[in-house]
């Protein structure tokens, strides 16, 4: 695996300056039932094309932003900090 | 053997001589010299032995390509000696023979071994009886290989370093073509990387007389702006990252474009005898000539192909050598054998339908049997390659999108020029730059024939690789044994997974496959192209061999105490001063100091920090009064332990929080995680390594704080669980009155540029007092009598604060909701069926940790996670998991040790002042 991820804050930088924080999710607003928090705590919808997904600048600015990429390709199609993200 | 008089193009200096040793004997070379045509000068005709058999091998390729010329550096395995250059004092050394080159014990297996060393020997020959095989291994694994590593760190230390460059476009390859892409590419505005692996870009023009071409080609190159990396080597395409390697850098090279001009490999013949000293490629002929001025041999036969072995065969005469004989495939005639003990004596040339053989003398015989493109970087970056039956080989039929290919590699080698020109422009117009190129004009090639697979097969051993000594025959047999597909053969017999990683024997297997099975070579294929393209040292790619350590700012003072120093993370820690239960009754008797400056420390500010704290933690930090302090686990959303600290409330809005040592990191992206996502009016700042912090702890803590602050240290006045800034030895500081050890404890914060000093200022002041220091095994046990735990010692990925014996710490009263607020709800309904509890052993034997807990019928049912022995309490205490019926004080648990049956008794409380009375006096 080997790509590029453009840090809203710091510019383009190699993967491995980057954690990835996986998919992001939608955490339950309300008590969810034992279920629904399974599924919100232990499965990922691991799609085989474009994802929105959280990363973290770990040798960078240590901030998060989220990122939409092809998990196929590897495509970064954009990355932004999560106030100016498209909604999704 | 002396040069030749001065060659056009060649490259060393007759004016300056390099001096290095050969298996201890001197050699003097040129300055320009690589060690191969060094050697060659001095009459070494045998440079290295085969693998498997022993046999004498010679130069071949001259180019880097083959396997022959390997030999140790300074003790370094597997340096190419026809391309690494001649240094002075640069001790050589042959590999892969003993007791020396010239007479190798392990060359009975060439006249022996067929028969015990067939394809997939190891599995064969050497598996009965079975019992013997660990002898056999051993045997096997002295007599394999092609060097050895070096014995020790120090030795194997390799400084590379990485250095990442993004460019518009990469060319690899820096021959004629290669360099006219760079060119076109740059002039039309890119930023463009070639990268050459010769220690001089060029590739074929500096051997065939165009040397002056390439020569100013490089100067322009470099003049528009070109990065040219000389002697870098592209070691594979990784998703678009090509790192290339150069001495002691990495380049990670990350371009738009690519341009591929990694030119053509000439191929050997498969005939009897094929691997002898003396049997040269025509290249490799030529660049000894070329750019050493070095005569390959007196007496020169020429085996070809196609035109490239005539042009080879003038390019000699003109340089003193005897062509005696030349058979050109075109008209019919091949090489059949080489005949000769240690070198080639004699060449059998012959029609390839047998209808005539001649014999003929000579002591060199030059091979060309056609060339391979060297399509595997654009293989590995998506392009497909097909069979091209004109010139017997496999070319590139479909190239991945951002990639071109220029020069032979493309089939366009007869010009160059042009096809690197044309590749150039297109990928920078690609990138918005530059004009359109011309449309391209076909390629006039030379005819060529294609060699059979073999020829004079009853004479001796055809080798088809000779970097893993597998024949003609080899192949035979593993089709024979059912390997028949080009995969299977290659990994049963290992051909082209050797040094050569395919260059010299892909094309000859494919072939062989191909006569053996049946099949067209289209069906039969290749192998897939896998990273690295060429053989590169760990070392270059594991980077410098540094572990980064951090060191507290105190570190230096633990040091001169003659602390024991460990590791604990990524720390550097003093584990202990000498006697850790020494160190540990002091805390008891009199007081300790421990530095704690690994501790994770975060400040959160703002007006919703404490709200923020709220939603992080199951505990309440909003309610928590300025100058307080509260402890907290920090949960997943599963409830589960994560990491623990104090929190001390410093004014309205801000809070200093403390995490693990080794949770530090963990805990600010986890913190700046869930400030991303709620978007709080809260900022977080680490403050880690800024600030030192130390623990001073026991019952003349107080009166030495005493002489270090005006502060009122009186339990009234400076309570437990409060916090307090100020001066302490004159610095100012944040006092956190708490208790990890037991005793009465400052943990003081501090600017780390003064550890040294404030530690010294205390240990000055507590001298009379009795205060000692203490290091982090003495902590450990003084923690363990409280039974404090160890996150991540004493609790794994599946504990809950319920199931740690901690329910108070959750809150599940509170209205907000937080993190793991609706797991622990859940936990809380169902109770843990493990308990985290404390134990003694009776009989004093301490055990393991991460022994098992037995259950009545000797099924594990949990683990000790910390034990010790306690000189305080004169007994052995610990920690473990139990199930939660034995979570009862009293109760008797058997642990299973090293295969002994341990008795212990279970302790819920701390055993040292279980209900705190000590630690709030």
């Amino acid at each position: 695996m080997s790509f590029v991820l453009t840090c809203p804050h710091c510019g383009t930088r190699e993967v491995t300056d980057f954690a990835c924080g996986g998919e992001v999710s939608r955490r339950p607003r309300e008590r969810p039932t034992l279920r629904e928090l399974g599924d919100y705590n232990y499965f990922r919808r691991n799609v085989a094309g474009v994802q929105r997904e959280w990363w973290y600048h770990r040798s960078g600015c240590r901030e998060w932003f989220v990122a939409e990429r092809d998990t196929r390709t590897n495509e970064v199609l954009w990355t932004a900090i999560p106030e100016e993200a498209p909604s999704s | 053997m002396s040069r030749l008089p001065q060659q056009p193009g060649e490259r060393i200096d007759r004016s300056r001589t390099v001096r290095f040793t050969f298996d201890g004997k001197e050699v003097e070379a040129l300055r320009g010299d690589t060690i191969a045509s060094a050697l060659y000068v001095a009459g070494r005709r045998t440079f290295s032995r085969s693998f498997k058999y022993h046999r004498r091998r010679g130069l071949l390729c001259c180019a880097g390509q083959c396997p022959n010329c390997l030999v140790a550096v300074d003790g370094a395995p597997g340096v190419r000696a026809c391309t690494e250059p001649a240094r002075e004092g640069m001790r050589v050394e042959h590999l892969n023979a003993s007791p020396s080159l010239e007479h190798d014990a392990m060359a009975i297996t060439d006249a022996v071994g067929g028969a015990f060393t067939p394809p997939g020997f190891y599995y064969k020959t050497f598996i009965r009886p079975r019992r013997l095989w660990p002898l056999y291994e051993k045997v096997l694994r002295r007599a394999a290989g092609l060097g050895k590593l070096r014995e020790t760190q120090d030795e194997r230390e390799w400084r590379t370093e990485y250095r990442r460059r993004h460019a518009d476009v990469l060319v690899v390859g820096g021959g004629l073509a290669g360099l006219h892409a760079a060119i076109a590419a740059a002039e039309a505005g890119a930023d463009v990387v070639l990268a050459d692996e010769g220690p001089e870009p060029g590739g074929r023009a500096l051997v065939n007389g165009r040397h002056e071409e390439a020569r100013a080609l490089v100067q322009q190159a470099r003049d528009a702006g070109v990065e040219v990396m000389v002697a870098g080597t592209a070691l594979g395409y990784f998703d678009g990252l090509v790192p290339v390697w150069q001495g002691d850098t990495l380049h990670q090279v990350r371009a738009r474009r690519h341009v591929f001009a990694t030119g053509a490999i000439e191929q050997p013949l498969v005939f009897a005898g094929n691997d002898l000293p003396g049997v040269m490629l025509s290249e490799g002929a030529r660049r000894l000539v070329s750019l050493y001025a070095v005569a390959p041999g007196t007496r020169a036969v020429v085996a070809t192909t196609s035109d490239r072995g005539l042009e080879a065969a003038r390019a000699l005469e003109a340089a003193g050598v005897r062509i005696v004989a030349t058979a050109d495939l075109r008209q019919g005639q091949t090489v059949l054998a080489a005949e000769g003990r240690k070198h080639v004596t004699a060449a059998v040339l012959g029609a390839v339908d047998g209808s005539s053989e001649r014999r003929v003398e000579c002591d060199l015989l030059v091979v060309s049997g056609g060339s391979a493109p060297a399509t595997s970087l654009v293989a590995q970056a998506g392009g497909r390659t097909a069979y091209d039956a004109a010139h017997g080989h496999f070319a590139i039929a479909e190239l991945p999108e951002h990639v071109r290919v220029a020069g032979e590699v493309a089939g366009d080698g007869e010009d160059a020029a042009g096809s690197g020109r044309a590749a150039g422009l297109a990928v920078a117009h690609e990138l918005g730059l530059g004009e359109a190129p011309p449309p391209a004009r076909p390629v006039r090639r030379g005819r060529e024939a294609v060699p059979p697979p073999v020829a004079g097969a009853d004479r001796g051993k055809c080798f088809a690789c000779i970097c893993e000594d597998v024949t003609a025959k080899d192949i035979h047999l593993s089709v024979e044994e059912g390997y028949d597909s080009i995969e299977l053969s290659k990994r049963y017999t290992t051909t082209t997974m050797g040094p050569c990683q395919g260059r010299m024997c892909q094309l000859p297997a494919v072939r062989l496959m191909a006569q053996e099975t049946g099949q067209s070579l289209q069906d039969v294929g290749t192998t897939t192209a896998r990273p690295p393209w060429t053989a590169v040292p760990l070392g270059a790619l594991a980077g410098r061999p540094i572990e980064p350590a951090k060191r507290s700012a105190i570190h230096p003072r633990h040091r001169e105490l003659g602390a024991r120093v460990m590791w604990a993370g990524d720390w550097r820690r003093a584990y202990d001063y000498g006697d850790p239960q020494a160190e540990a009754l002091a805390v008891h008797e009199a007081a300790g100091l421990i530095d704690v400056s690994t501790l994770g420390k975060l400040m959160v500010r703002g007006p919703e920090a404490g709200a923020f704290l709220d939603r992080l933690y199951p505990n309440r930090f909003s309610s928590l009064a300025p100058g307080r302090i509260r402890y907290g686990v920090l949960t997943s959303d599963a409830g589960r332990i994560m990491d623990d600290g104090t929190i001390c409330r410093l004014d309205e809005e801000s809070f200093y929080v403390t995490t693990t040592s080794s949770g530090a990191g963990a805990v600010e992206q986890w913190f700046a995680w869930w400030l991303a996502d709620w978007r709080m009016d809260v900022t977080l700042t680490d403050v880690t390594q800024g600030l030192a912090a130390v623990n001073l702890a026991g019952p003349r803590a107080r009166e030495i704080m005493g002489r270090l602050t005006d502060l009122d240290c009186s339990n009234e006045a400076f309570a437990y669980l409060d916090g307090k800034r100020a001066r302490v030895a004159g610095v100012a500081s944040l006092i956190l009155r708490i208790g990890f050890v037991g005793e009465v404890g400052y943990e003081i914060h501090f600017p780390s540029a003064y550890g040294q000093d404030v530690w010294d200022a205390i240990l000055d002041a507590g001298a009379e007092f009795g205060v000692k220091p203490f290091g982090l095994e003495p902590q450990r046990i003084l923690r363990l009598q409280k039974q404090h735990i160890l996150v991540g010692q004493d609790t794994d990925s599946e504990s809950t604060p319920f199931g740690a014996a901690m329910p108070w710490i959750v809150k599940l009263d509170k209205d907000e909701d937080f993190i793991g607020k609706w797991a622990l709800e859940h936990a809380a309904e169902h109770p843990s069926e493990t308990a985290l509890v404390g134990f003694t052993m009776p009989d004093g034997d301490v055990p393991t940790e991460g022994a098992a807990v037995l259950d009545g019928s000797g099924e594990p049912v949990g683990q000790v996670t910390s034990a010790r022995h306690s000189r305080q309490l004169g007994q052995v205490i610990g920690m473990a998991w139990v199930p939660a019926k034995l979570a009862d004080d009293g109760a008797t648990i058997t642990i299973s040790d090293e295969r002994r049956q341990l008795s212990a008794s279970v302790m819920t409380k701390p055993f040292y002042d279980p209900e705190g009375e000590v630690l709030r006096s």
